[in-house]
């Protein structure tokens, strides 16, 4: 069919104004520019990835398979199979000291990100605000936009170790807060909360009456202390919606399973858009979950570990090179700044990449608050590691010659 | 005393991944001193804990004619010694890979290594049948390896995760 020029520039102008404006009017993801970019290059090592790289352990997947085998295909409730809620249940009061019950307190989603989007739809009405603190994982922000809701970002900083401070809090609260987003451990910072440093949040949360969405998919990679979840914190249980999953701990990114714990009527509130959307979350994913919990804790532990001492080995290389780097004490996320050499995050991230090969995420794709910082994942192998921070000092020395 | 084992422990771990790491980034992977390190791989080399560093070679992409068989011995222990003393005689032999003593239908097993069917069936009945207290023996080739010492030979695993994620 031949289409003249002048047709198709109105037709693309006419079907971009069918858009809600609410949609049309987000801005595209930081994140994806980098992946243009470096997708089309050759010999880059990357630090962008925001998965593990293990591959999900073989008795996961051989336990799908054989569900597949005996012709597990149908749906299940549509909260998720029992049998997983059960046993989700049970792992996060051995591992954290939380309580749900199985029956009407977790759903099992498609991903934490199902999760978050159905807390936030289930809540948010028009012109309520929601306090992000940043930096912060991408999608909290559009979401609530989508929602009708207001975000409003709270800075942490890397003087506090990324920590979300109650003065800083309570520095955005207005008549119209109504949710709290907390993501502890974090991405893109690797920042994490112990008690005490949540106790002072929890005091203000009470006093402005604030429902927590607490997304803690990141719990099981937590270094040097354990994981406390912000449901735990007294008081807190009822306001805190817990959303997790399987993609980290377990490495099970590509599965798409993760789980939302809350008080009942809040529950009750998001299995209705939950079951009108996507019905249930895929059964063989559930059956590969189910597995994970059941026999996966062994395999989780060794590749904890293996972040911890990959963590180790990229804070303090960017040590040695000169990069001023907080330590990191969850994700598997290091933010060092590279104030230091005069580049904006973005123009640093993008002459690392073509000059040095270095694909790394620049910090103000994770919110303004991230400029000056660079996210560098240590997701990948020791030998990878260990090439990509001599190509960092490489670089970093060239950028001192050139000044 | 059990700091230092759980350390050891973690050195051979992570050498057992790759043997040629040096005590520097082994130090900075478990996160104790230089020092540590080197002290606790001394002392695991001195007691043989450690011992040899040894590069795994999937010997079939260059030389296509060495065979392998493992071989099923059957024997009679010798009094006062067992089976140790048969063992030796037949680990000795440089041909011979590795011997197992095992539990089940017969008593060793042995890793042998020829460069053709007949040098290994030669091994069989001129050196190990004819020791006296041999009763049998059951010679199974290798025809390919896949896995070895939890080394898969030609992962086919590759890592397709998208070079930037959120």
């Amino acid at each position: 069919m031949i289409v003249n020029e002048d047709t198709k520039q109105q037709q693309v102008k006419s079907m971009n104004s069918y858009l809600a404006p609410l949609v049309r009017d987000i801005p595209p993801s930081g994140i994806r520019k980098f992946f243009d970019l470096a997708n089309g290059s050759k010999d880059i090592i990357t630090l962008g990835v925001g998965e593990p790289d293990f591959t999900t352990p073989w008795h996961v997947r051989e336990a799908c398979v054989y569900s597949l085998e005996r012709g597990v295909t149908a749906y299940t409730s549509n909260a998720g199979m029992i049998e997983l809620r059960e046993a989700i249940s049970q792992y996060l009061h051995d591992s954290f000291e939380v309580g749900y019950d199985p029956q009407n307190q977790i759903i099992v989603t498609v991903g934490g990100s199902e999760a978050i989007d159905l807390a936030l739809r289930a809540l948010v009405a028009p012109g309520d605000e929601i306090l992000i603190p940043e930096p912060c994982y991408v999608s909290y922000s559009p979401i609530t936009s989508i929602g009708g809701g207001v975000p409003v970002g709270i800075e942490t900083y890397a003087k506090d170790d990324f920590k979300l401070t109650a003065e800083a809090l309570e520095a955005q609260i207005t008549p119209k807060s109504k949710i709290l987003i907390l993501c502890y451990p974090s991405n893109p910072t690797g920042a994490t909360m112990t008690y005490e440093d949540w106790l002072p949040i929890a005091k203000v949360v009470e006093k402005h009456d604030l429902i927590v969405i607490s997304d803690e998919i990141y719990a099981e990679l937590t270094y040097n202390d354990t994981h406390v979840s912000f449901a735990s914190i007294p008081g807190m249980m009822d306001r805190t919606i817990l959303v997790s999953g399987f993609s980290k701990a377990f490495a099970m990114t590509g599965w798409r399973m993760g789980y939302v714990c809350a008080h009942p009527d809040i529950i009750a509130a998001m299995l209705k858009i939950h079951q009108y959307t996507v019905m249930c979350a895929p059964v063989m994913g559930q059956v590969a979950a189910l597995e994970a919990l059941k026999n996966g804790m062994e395999e989780k532990n060794r590749m904890v570990e293996s972040y911890n001492q990959r963590r180790r080995l990229i804070v303090q290389g960017f040590h040695d090179i000169g990069l001023e780097c907080h330590e990191p004490q969850g994700a598997f996320y290091a933010f060092p700044s590279i104030a230091s050499t005069g580049l904006s995050s973005e123009a640093f991230a993008q002459r690392l990449l073509l000059e040095a090969k270095v694909a790394a995420v620049p910090g103000t794709a994770f919110g303004a608050t991230g400029e000056g910082f660079l996210r560098c994942s240590y997701a990948t192998s020791v030998a990878q590691l260990t090439e990509a921070l001599d190509r960092m000092g490489t670089f970093l020395h060239k950028l001192k010659q050139e000044s | 005393m059990k700091e230092l084992t759980e350390l050891k422990l973690k050195v051979l771990d992570l050498l057992n991944e790759d043997a040629r790491r040096s005590p520097l980034l082994l130090s900075t992977l478990i996160g104790v001193d230089e020092e540590a390190v080197k002290e606790a791989i001394a002392e695991l080399e001195a007691d043989h804990v450690i011992v040899k560093y040894a590069a795994v070679v999937n010997w079939s992409k260059i030389e296509e004619e060495t065979v392998t068989a493992l071989i099923e011995v059957q024997i009679t222990p010798e009094r006062g010694r067992g089976f140790e003393g048969i063992a030796e005689r037949i680990y000795l032999y440089p041909q011979v890979k590795s011997v197992y003593l095992m539990s089940g239908a017969y008593d060793l097993l042995v890793e042998v290594e020829g460069r053709n069917l007949r040098e290994v069936a030669n091994f069989v009945s001129e050196k190990l049948s004819p020791i006296d207290s041999v009763l049998s023996t059951k010679t199974n080739f290798i025809l390919k390896k896949y896995k070895q010492d939890g080394i898969i030979f030609e992962d086919r695993e590759e890592d397709n995760r998208l070079m930037v994620s959120p």
